[in-house]
């Protein structure tokens, strides 16, 4: 190809703080194709794309739009350079019409009828030339999700932008409107637009790009053609060969059930289904592992079985059916019944962050008749000193019980929520990302305590983005996609590749073909 | 890693903020044509150079730090209760019912009674926007600016229609019968021996709001209740998590923050004016929200931030009496305060941040 | 009840509307775009003494129209930096900037006058006065004649009542509040600006992702709150009344807070809203009138507790639900 490239980065780098999000980025994207930009979460794909629209500015690197070096300080920049962006979470006026979204910040005078009426004639020419048919004239909040992602294709369309960038725009759309907005994004290849798609699902890559970048912990690890690639491979890019850590662990010795869960379904406030009528078991002395890709269902599993949101279906706990939509269906209940739960995000749930140490270690059990110095005060110093045994035992660094928890790092945080759920003594442990952003060091004493804690004949519940970590502390391995189990593997008839395509959505005979 | 020590935290902004206080209200003194050193030296005389100054000072006191406490815990809880002025005057409400038509035989056991009335009322009174917030998801701040508004309205009807005596001309219940008055400083030190001013209006309220300020304090760091609150107010997802119930924390906490603005009627309606007025909270309310603010939410802090606003109104009031410089400079002080804890805190907070934070690289560096 | 009675109760209650109205347009910009404003009494309050004081010592009663707007503005100006550039939060700054209002208006007016916090009584010259419409029987009708307006009034017909009576003999200040209802809708609805001001205090995020600046248009927003607030606290001092006095805003701009909840955020129920908090006020001070009609006494307290009761009311959503806009309250961070 001869012509300029629509987009090209050059050694783009972006700190927040200690965290490099982004190091030393270059691409260059030819005009009128799809480029994918595929990563695991936090992988910093977002903030590339931020930096684009100019809502973040770059520490280093350049911009050229169409082979001209561009400034864009800031998202006025971005729109005058035919840059247009469709964000994960909409940026859309919920009680305004689908035209008035349209026309705001792009208004021709000072007067708002002209420009309605322009823009009503310009969506009808669009919605010919781009098959993007909505009523102008409904308010966005009446519309389904997959509409209002059309709204704002068209708020960019409106704008002249001939670059499309779209952030995780399957995200929230049914398979059904996801079809839909591939068909979308061809037609406007076709008009010769060039589109980038940031996604983390592998099949949406295969099936609609032209090239793919990866990126891995905030470096473009390659650039591909789409055609001569696979899954496999970029999976493995994606997950990148790390050192496997070695967790040594004897084989499991599973012994009565503990936990069973037939047709858990759950239903967000906005009536998505997020959970599908999931059932599994798990017995005394064995670890489930749920693989999947961030947002299918698992955080949803947890939360329901942990008391933080309200379900239906039927879980059952040594035999006896939990409450889950009534009364005992708060988290204080489950803890009675005998569930620890280390939750994925610890620093707005699992911890409160301006809480001393030793407050955080009483935190979800301060009713717990041990930390009570009578029937009206709590017994701080009994907290205290316990507080000190666990933070020795888990050798939490500092030691020191009057530290607030926002002043440990994440690796002692989350040592701090470990050893309170795990010193527990459960039945039942949920545990969530345990290792998410946890140093080496830390990841394998928690690594170790989970083992541990199996072994001495607990049901542990393990959930993580992580495939490494999954498949080796795993007894078993259910794979979540789109709220539903996919398929149950055991960790030594499995690999990576497989596991990878199970977690896209992909079963086994689709992968044959 | 904190961007500053705690100590800068707790002392240094609101020492800051005060002295930006103090400085404008300075020249707002020297705007008016009078001498602000002149003015100080007259309010520290007038407020802290007689017993009786000292009398006035500790009645002012005894009243803020009710409300400064209410404000304070329900600040804890993240929730902003503006309504202590109507939950105040409730309050005198239920002390002028309990003292008036309850024959006590001994001011004791009226003072129990009062008190226990007066924290009904105000309680009562945060009630109903407690739960509007909860349920109904009507913000509190509004409705409690609403039901200060029909608090005034209320005790008017009441007042003039049925608590006051015939023939009498302005909106005020009936002078308290003796038995339910209450022992001044004065009594209570006279009988350790200590001189103490007879016509200062501070009474032994100020004990119970001492006990108080250490009451709210064990609530708040000393029991589940306390404990959950705090987290409640810092974290809800993290409530959520620990399954600590929203409506019961919000509910039972306005209970709490409603009950001690109302528990300051035993100070002013019992313990000052024997009899209950109109406009017997004046500001009080609203002066909470300050002395809170200063006092950084935490009783000990408001203990002393309520008898620095005990000592601004009383060496206000000697002002106004000797200069040309009306009470409202009080007022003005307090807005103040107020706009600078409260509203501009980050205007304070940010350069002082960026100075610790180059302090610390200079000492690592 | 006589009809003249009425009208007279009518036009009494558009005396009163009027502030309501002016404070009530104000909370409107303030809040559409995002910022609650709690601080309208006091802003009054301010501009009430200082267009007093300006109107008085320059006789100019223009002048102190402006001086009201001025002030207004500034306390306008220190919402705007506590609520937008530094974040804080905008119920407390709001309280504050009432409180300040109080205290220095009556520290100020003691000063300047030296008669207890108020200013001296304005003369017609250094006041709004009534404007008299064409055809309208007004003073000078009443002069010509020789006679007593009422009396004149009295003997007209019932058209000729209400216009003399009810439409003409309000000062301009009333007139342009009334005019500033389309205006407002129209500035709301059909202008660029107007569209650009409902999306922030909706969706702040949609208006940055844009390229329009959120801080410009809510720093606009403010100030035209500021604007509005001062020509209300004019017309108190300077129209409805001859001069300031201590507090003389006695909890308008709450109510005009209450109405703006009551009239959802429109600017025509905010005229509907006000206008019917202005009949409870005219009705305050004609308490035998509902008696007269209804045979029923109702307490004036209650009449003064009505617009907050109804508003609570309303905010319980038990009559309609009243949503305040999305982003109201809460400082615009950007964040992905």
């Amino acid at each position: 190809m001869t012509s300029a490239p629509a987009i090209e980065l050059k050694g783009i780098s972006k700190a927040f703080g200690p965290v490099q999000a982004n190091k030393d980025i270059s691409i260059s994207v030819q005009p009128g194709t799809i480029h994918g930009i595929i990563g695991e979460n936090g992988a910093g794909k977002s903030t590339l794309m931020s930096i684009l629209y100019g809502f973040y500015k770059a520490d280093a690197g350049e911009i050229y739009i169409k082979g001209q070096k561009a400034h864009i300080t800031d998202s006025q920049a971005a729109i005058a350079a035919g840059i247009g962006m469709v964000f994960q979470h909409f940026k859309l006026v919920e009680n305004f019409t689908v035209l008035e979204n349209i026309v705001l910040g792009a208004e021709d005078g000072a007067l708002l009828r002209p420009s309605l009426r322009k823009a009503r004639k310009e969506l009808r020419h669009l919605a010919d030339e781009y098959e993007l048919n909505v009523d102008p004239d409904t308010l966005i909040e009446n519309l389904s999700v997959g509409h209002q992602q059309r709204v704002e294709i068209l708020k960019a369309l409106y704008r002249k932008a001939d670059i499309l960038i779209l952030d995780e725009p399957t995200g929230v759309l049914t398979p059904a409107e996801a079809d839909q907005l591939f068909r979308i994004l061809d037609r406007l290849r076709e008009e010769g637009k060039t589109i980038i798609l940031i996604t983390h699902k592998l099949r949406e890559i295969m099936d609609t790009t032209d090239t793919v970048s990866v990126m891995r912990r905030g470096q473009m690890t390659a650039t591909v053609k789409t055609a001569e690639t696979d899954p496999e491979q970029l999976a493995e890019l994606m997950v990148g060969r790390k050192v496997l850590l070695q967790v040594e662990k004897a084989p499991a010795q599973p012994a009565q059930t503990i936990l069973e869960v037939e047709n858990l379904s759950v239903t967000d406030d906005k009536g998505v289904e997020r959970l599908k009528n999931v059932s599994l078991n798990i017995r005394a002395g064995e670890i489930l592992g749920i693989a999947g890709v961030a947002g299918n269902g698992q955080s949803e599993l947890m939360e329901v079985l942990g008391g933080m949101i309200s379900g239906q279906g039927t879980v059952r706990l040594n035999g006896d059916a939990l409450d889950l939509t009534g009364k005992h269906s708060d988290g204080r209940s489950r803890r009675a019944r005998g569930i620890a739960h280390v939750p994925e995000d610890r620093q707005s749930e699992g911890l409160i962050m301006d809480f001393h140490a030793w407050e955080n270690v009483a935190f979800g059990y301060h009713h717990d008749a041990k930390y009570q110095k009578n029937a009206l005060f709590m017994d701080n110093a009994a907290l205290r000193a316990d507080t000190q045994a666990k933070m020795d035992k888990f050798d939490v660094r500092p030691p020191l019980p009057w530290l607030a928890a926002k002043n440990f790092s994440g690796g002692n945080q989350q040592k701090i929520v470990v050893a309170r759920e795990i010193e527990r003594n459960p039945d039942l442990l949920l545990i969530g990302q345990p290792t998410r952003g946890v140093d080496i060091g830390a990841i394998e004493f928690i690594h170790k305590q989970i083992i541990e804690l199996r072994d001495q004949g607990k049901a542990i519940l393990l959930v993580s983005v992580e495939l490494d970590e999954i498949m080796s502390l795993s007894d078993r391995i259910a794979v979540m996609f789109d709220g539903e189990i996919m398929g149950e593997r055991l960790p030594q008839d499995t690999n990576a590749q497989e596991l990878g395509l199970l977690m896209a959505g992909v079963t086994a005979s689709e992968g044959a073909a | 890693m904190e961007k500053m020590p705690k100590w800068a935290d707790v002392v240094l902004i609101p020492l800051i903020s005060l002295i930006l206080a103090a400085a404008i209200s300075a020249l707002v003194i020297l705007g008016i044509g009078e001498d602000p050193i002149e003015a100080v030296k007259l309010m520290v005389q007038g407020a802290l150079g007689s017993s009786n100054g000292w009398g006035y000072t500790l009645y002012y006191a005894t009243n803020f730090m009710f409300t400064g406490l209410a404000v304070a815990v329900a600040f804890h809880a993240s929730l902003f209760n503006i309504g202590g002025e109507g939950q105040a005057m409730l309050g005198g409400l239920g002390v002028a019912l309990v003292c008036l038509f309850i024959p006590w035989p001994h001011w004791s056991i009226a003072l129990i009674a009062a008190s226990g009335a007066a924290a009904l009322f105000g309680a009562a009174w945060a009630l109903i926007p407690a739960y509007l917030q909860v349920r109904r998801g009507s913000h509190v701040v509004i409705t409690t600016i609403m039901f200060n508004f029909i608090a005034f309205s209320l005790l008017n009807y009441v007042l003039v229609n049925q608590l006051r005596p015939p023939r009498a001309m302005d909106p005020a219940s009936a002078k308290f019968p003796e038995a339910t008055h209450l022992p001044s400083l004065h009594d209570i030190l006279g009988t350790v021996g200590i001189e103490f001013s007879k016509h200062a209006p501070a009474n032994i309220s100020l004990l119970i709001a001492i006990a108080a300020c250490v009451g709210v304090w064990a609530l708040i760091w000393r029991t589940r209740f306390g404990f959950e609150l705090r987290a409640f107010g810092k974290s809800e997802s993290g409530a959520r998590y620990a399954g600590i119930s929203p409506f019961k924390i919000t509910i039972v906490t306005m209970l709490i923050s409603g009950g001690l603005a109302g528990m300051m009627a035993i100070n002013n309606v019992m313990g000052e004016s024997e009899r209950l007025v109109l406009n017997a909270v004046e500001g009080a309310g609203f002066i909470g929200i300050a002395v809170s603010l200063m006092g950084r939410n935490h009783p000990f802090g408001v203990f002393l931030a309520a008898i620095l606003f005990g000592f601004l109104y009383q060496g206000g009031a000697e002002l106004a009496l000797w200069t040309n410089i009306p009470r409202e400079l009080i007022v003005v002080i307090q807005a103040l305060v107020i706009l600078f804890t409260g509203a501009l805190d980050n205007m304070v907070r940010m350069p002082l941040e960026r100075i610790f934070l180059a302090l610390n690289t200079k000492k690592e560096g | 009840m006589a009809f003249l009675d009425l009208i007279q109760l009518f036009d009494t209650t558009i005396r009163l509307a009027t502030p309501l109205l002016l404070a009530c347009l104000a909370g409107l910009y303030s809040e559409r775009a995002g910022i609650f404003d709690i601080g309208l009494e006091g802003k009054m309050l301010a501009a009430a003494f200082f267009s007093a004081a300006i109107a008085y010592s320059m006789g100019s009663v223009w002048m102190g129209l402006l001086a009201g707007i001025g002030i207004s503005l500034a306390l306008s100006a220190i919402h705007g930096l506590a609520s937008i550039t530094f974040r804080g939060n905008q119920l407390i700054s709001g309280l504050a900037i009432t409180m300040l209002a109080g205290g220095m208006t009556v520290l100020v007016a003691q000063s300047w006058f030296a008669q207890g916090g108020r200013t001296p009584s304005l003369t017609d010259d250094s006041r709004f006065t009534g404007i008299e419409l064409p055809f309208a029987i007004g003073p000078s009708e009443a002069e010509a004649a020789g006679r007593p307006l009422s009396q004149l009034i009295a003997e007209a017909g019932p058209l000729q009542q209400i216009y003399s009576e009810l439409i003409s003999g309000h000062s301009i200040l009333v007139y342009i509040a009334f005019a500033l209802v389309p205006l407002t809708w129209w500035v709301l609805y059909a202008t660029r600006f107007g569209l650009r001001l409902r999306a922030v205090g909706e969706n702040p995020a949609s208006v940055d992702t844009a390229g329009v600046s959120v801080v410009g248009l809510r720093y606009a927003a403010v100030m035209i709150c500021g604007v509005l607030c001062g020509i209300a606290g004019a017309y108190l001092a300077t129209a409805l009344q001859a001069g300031f006095v201590k507090d003389m805003t006695a909890g308008r701009g709450y109510i005009a807070l209450a109405a703006l909840i009551f009239a959802k955020w429109r600017p025509w129920y905010a005229l509907s809203a006000t206008l019917l908090f202005g009949l409870f006020q005219a009705l305050e001070l004609r308490p035998d009138m509902i008696e007269n009609v209804t045979g029923v006494a109702v307490q004036a307290q209650l009449l003064g507790a009505l617009p907050y009761i109804l508003t609570v009311v309303i905010l319980a959503g038990f009559v309609g639900k009243a949503i305040p806009p999305r982003a109201g309250g809460q400082p615009y961070v950007k964040e992905r």
